[in-house]
């Protein structure tokens, strides 16, 4: 059998209130709040952490990294490699990246059920527009990420791994027509008139629905869970409502597309709104995944009991509960749409390739070493214990999941930082182990001694075009 | 196996120290120019006596040839030292272990730093060595700043007392640099207009923060038997220690911020080389490492000047102030002097050559009938760190 094993979906911390865009310019906005990337995040860094919370939750691992995004930091670099040395995963598991049109992200996803490897898919994307577009207000940040595998045959994660939903089937229509569209290098995406959109989609919806139904051996009645996305809002409006009526139950079929509290995120959208659907999801559920963009595809899926023992690690639904406004001045300047004068310090020099590389799995995987005689853990990994002295008998030890509790804390406005103030905190680890780390998610005046954290990949700064991914803490929420 | 150090063995003979200030007219060269012309002045000696010379400055020059060529040296060795803020010192402890050694008769202990040309306010870090980007960004206010709420959290200081000990602490130093022609801030300053002055990090306002100056000042010195042919008021080493710490602190969830055992360390190592017993009953006045106030506040309890948990008390019934039982920082400190990084370890030795031979200006003059000054620097931050502790005396044993 073969389906998803595990799925983890990312929404970062901040939300802006569309109303506060109308406050600010006297139009655009709306209701409801949309999700904003930190400054310090981007889709590689969101990925990671989608990726991080689909693997705690299963013991398989992948022999592939998809990664899927059109706002990929980097391009011609692959940035699924960032992802997979986050991950600590071995170095013959492979990491390719899928990017740069919006369909890629449900491209990954379908192109993942056709494979026989088993496949870690992460997928995301920071959207916006110009200030007032309907794109600003209606559009979000995410990640989400879904292990594809058999059961019991999770690559090097080996025995254990259950598919908690089959994949059953799946179609993919396509046709080239202009809808949305984005060239190198710009920020902002343009698109044609919706409603000659909407004309296209509708056929194509149908044809694609009709078609997975038929190959997945579903009729439209067994559908329990019906997911419809797409950054084309009339097409996706229109074909959702079509669609729904001869599922089971039309009325509850719809998953909630969380257009009112994050937004659509493009190329996460998909796969966030299938991590979102199976948090609920009881087994023996027929559920439909129909992405819209650039033609239509539609995956079919049904929960198996295995799904009863699957517990999401970190749920989309309470990340979106446990979430913080962020004024629209600071997510103009986060987007980089205004600049605000920086701290009056120099810009952190370029890291270099070769000391990053050397020292890979602190930097990315936040592997620390502790001696094997006194137990003393080193942050960063050390040769020389400073615990007795002992030389080269270290073993590895993994911190990226670990907790620990805030023992110092300084508030720093001189320093270089993309967005100052500076949050810094001393953090000790459970169960041994210390480090000066920058805090993030968090308002400065908020933060205590004796507060609980947990790590997060962010992007630190960039400099020549490099950028600088490591570690910081964030409140346990 | 054991740190013997060399006490009585070598004598000062000379010193000079620049103003310490924005020179925007001045860069090292010129800087070092004035602290050499005066400190062999004072000395009576000419530049062709000086046999070895050692420089330090963090971040000014590199090598022995940063002096050399602006002093125009003939063929004479030149060591360039470096150890983070406590450069000045290590130059001091340098030279004079090679005059003790008898390979040298003359040697000059020189520092200097022209920070004021970056175009930043601060100091901005000297080394451009590549990273892998996962070292801390932050400021050194804001590392010294964590001492504050873990003392207070200790020792049941509250913020408000708290907030009242360190502007004492910046009042005292800058009552003292207001009495001393060439510190950077020659002001009283209220303890209300410390109290409410902008925050820079944690709760540090901006009179928490030492002064960010260009400044020079040197040193000459010869083997003790030899000074009375240079001076008849030669200031002698009692005790020169050094310790780099293993930066455990910011590993190590044992340590708690409320104290720097480097520094501790190498003051317990310069009183048994000094053979002092009763730090704050033999000490007549000490120049200490006030880079931010709460440094000076831990740093009392580290030279054993106060009992733990107590030093907050004593900063706030004067103790330390000028005419109080152990005056500290009696020439203003790096709070009102200024802190150019390679100089500061030598302008503290400055102040004790002046105290100690009753030639400090009367407005600032201690009186004390103690033996012994005291002067520490330290490089790094509260965790990671090194310190010196050097000790002088006017009389031999």
């Amino acid at each position: 059998m073969r389906g998803i094993i595990s799925a983890g979906g990312y929404v970062p911390y901040r939300r802006l209130q569309r109303s506060q865009i109308t406050t600010f310019f006297g139009s655009g906005g709306g209701k409801g709040t949309r999700s904003v990337a930190s400054f310090d995040e981007d889709t590689t860094s969101m990925g990671v952490e989608a990726a991080r919370a689909c693997l705690r939750a299963t013991a398989a691992r992948p022999d592939s990294v998809w990664f899927a995004s059109a706002s990929p930091a980097y391009l011609e670099k692959t940035n699924a490699t960032t992802i997979h040395a986050a991950l600590r995963l071995d170095t013959d598991v492979a990491a390719f990246d899928m990017g740069g049109a919006v369909r890629s992200g449900v491209g990954v996803l379908a192109a993942a059920f056709r494979s026989s490897d088993t496949v870690l898919v992460v997928t995301s994307d920071i959207r916006g527009g110009l200030p007032t577009s309907a794109d600003e207000q209606a559009t979000g940040d995410a990640a989400a990420a879904i292990l594809v595998g058999d059961d019991d045959a999770g690559g090097s994660g080996g025995a254990g791994s259950s598919v908690i939903a089959e994949y059953l089937g799946g179609a993919s229509v396509s046709e080239e027509f202009v809808d949305r569209w984005r060239l190198p290098g710009e920020t902002r995406s343009k698109a044609w008139e919706e409603k000659f959109g909407e004309t296209k989609y509708l056929p194509l919806g149908d044809q694609a629905w009709n078609a997975a139904l038929k190959n997945a051996g579903i009729e439209a009645d067994q559908v329990n869970r019906l997911i419809v996305t797409g950054p084309h809002t009339r097409a996706v409006r229109a074909l959702a409502g079509r669609l729904s009526v001869s599922t089971v139950n039309a009325k509850e079929a719809l998953v909630d597309d969380l257009a009112a509290s994050v937004g659509q995120t493009g190329t996460a959208h998909p796969a966030l709104l299938l991590s979102s659907a199976l948090e609920g999801a009881e087994a023996g559920q027929v559920i439909v995944l129909v992405s819209v963009v650039d033609g239509v595809d539609v995956l079919v899926f049904r929960t198996t009991e295995a799904i009863r023992g699957y517990r999401a690690a970190r749920p989309v639904a309470s990340q979106i509960a446990n979430a913080a406004d962020l004024p629209y001045g600071k997510y103009l300047s986060w987007r980089d749409v205004v600049t605000l004068e920086p701290p009056r310090r120099p810009e952190p020099d370029r890291i270099s390739a070769s000391v990053a590389s050397r020292n890979d799995d602190w930097k990315f995987a936040f592997v620390a070493s502790r001696d094997r005689s006194s137990g003393a853990l080193h942050m960063p990994p050390a040769r020389v214990s400073r615990d007795g002295g002992t030389i080269d008998d270290m073993e590895d030890a993994p911190m990226s999941e670990v907790i620990g509790t805030v023992a110092a804390i300084t508030i720093d406005r001189i320093a270089y930082s993309p967005s100052p103030p500076i949050v810094f905190a001393v953090v000790d680890f459970d169960g041994g182990g210390r480090l000066p780390v920058e805090l993030c998610d968090v308002d400065a005046a908020s933060v205590k001694v004796g507060d609980r954290v947990e790590m997060t990949f962010r992007r630190l700064f960039s400099a020549d075009g490099i950028h600088n991914y490591f570690w910081k803490a964030r409140p346990v929420r | 196996m054991g740190s013997h150090g060399i006490k009585d063995q070598v004598a000062i003979i000379g010193m000079g120290c620049t103003p310490f200030t924005e020179h925007w007219d001045k860069g090292p060269d010129e800087l070092l120019v004035d602290a050499a012309t005066e400190a062999f002045a004072d000395a009576g000696v000419a530049k062709a006596d000086v046999d070895a010379y050692w420089l330090g400055t963090a971040m000014s020059g590199m090598s022995g040839m940063a002096l050399s060529r602006p002093l125009q040296l003939d063929n004479k060795p030149v060591t360039r030292i470096e150890n983070f803020c406590a450069t000045g010192a290590e130059s001091l402890r340098n030279a004079a272990y090679a005059v003790a050694s008898g390979a040298y008769d003359l040697a000059m202990a020189i520092g200097v730093e022209k920070v004021k040309d970056s175009g930043y306010q601060g100091l901005v870090g000297a080394s451009k060595s590549p990273t892998d980007g996962t070292g801390r960004t932050l400021t050194a206010a804001a590392m010294f700043a964590m001492c504050a709420p873990a003392y207070g959290a200790k020792y049941g200081v509250s913020d408000e007392q708290m907030r009242e000990v360190l502007a004492r602490i910046s009042w005292k130093n800058h009552y003292n640099g207001a009495r001393n022609p060439r510190a950077q801030f020659r002001k009283e300053v209220s303890m209300e207009t410390i109290c409410n002055a902008p925050l820079m990090a944690g709760g540090l306002g901006v009179f928490d923060c030492s002064g960010v100056a260009d400044g020079s000042a040197a040193v000459i010195i010869c083997r003790a038997e030899d000074a009375h042919r240079y001076t008849d008021t030669p200031m002698y080493i009692k005790a020169l220690a050094f310790v780099a710490g293993n930066c455990s602190g910011n590993a190590d969830p044992a340590y708690d911020y409320t104290w720097f055992p480097e520094i501790h360390a190498s003051a317990v190592d310069a009183y048994a080389q000094a053979g002092v017993t009763d730090p704050r009953g033999q000490i007549a006045m000490a120049e200490v490492h006030d880079c931010f106030t709460p440094a000076e506040l831990l740093i009392m309890e580290d030279l054993g000047f106060a009992e733990r948990g107590t030093a907050w008390k004593e900063e706030l019934a004067g103790t330390f102030d000028l005419k109080g039982e152990l005056p500290v920082n009696p020439d203003g400190g790096l709070k009102s002097f200024g802190h150019p990084v390679g100089a500061s370890g030598l302008r503290m030795v400055f102040e004790a050559w002046l105290q100690m031979r009753g030639k400090a200006p009367e407005q600032r003059r201690i009186e004390t009938t103690k033996k012994l000054a005291l002067t520490h620097n330290l490089g790094g931050y509260p965790g990671e760190m090194v310190s010196f502790c050097g000790i002088y005396g006017t009389e031999l044993g």
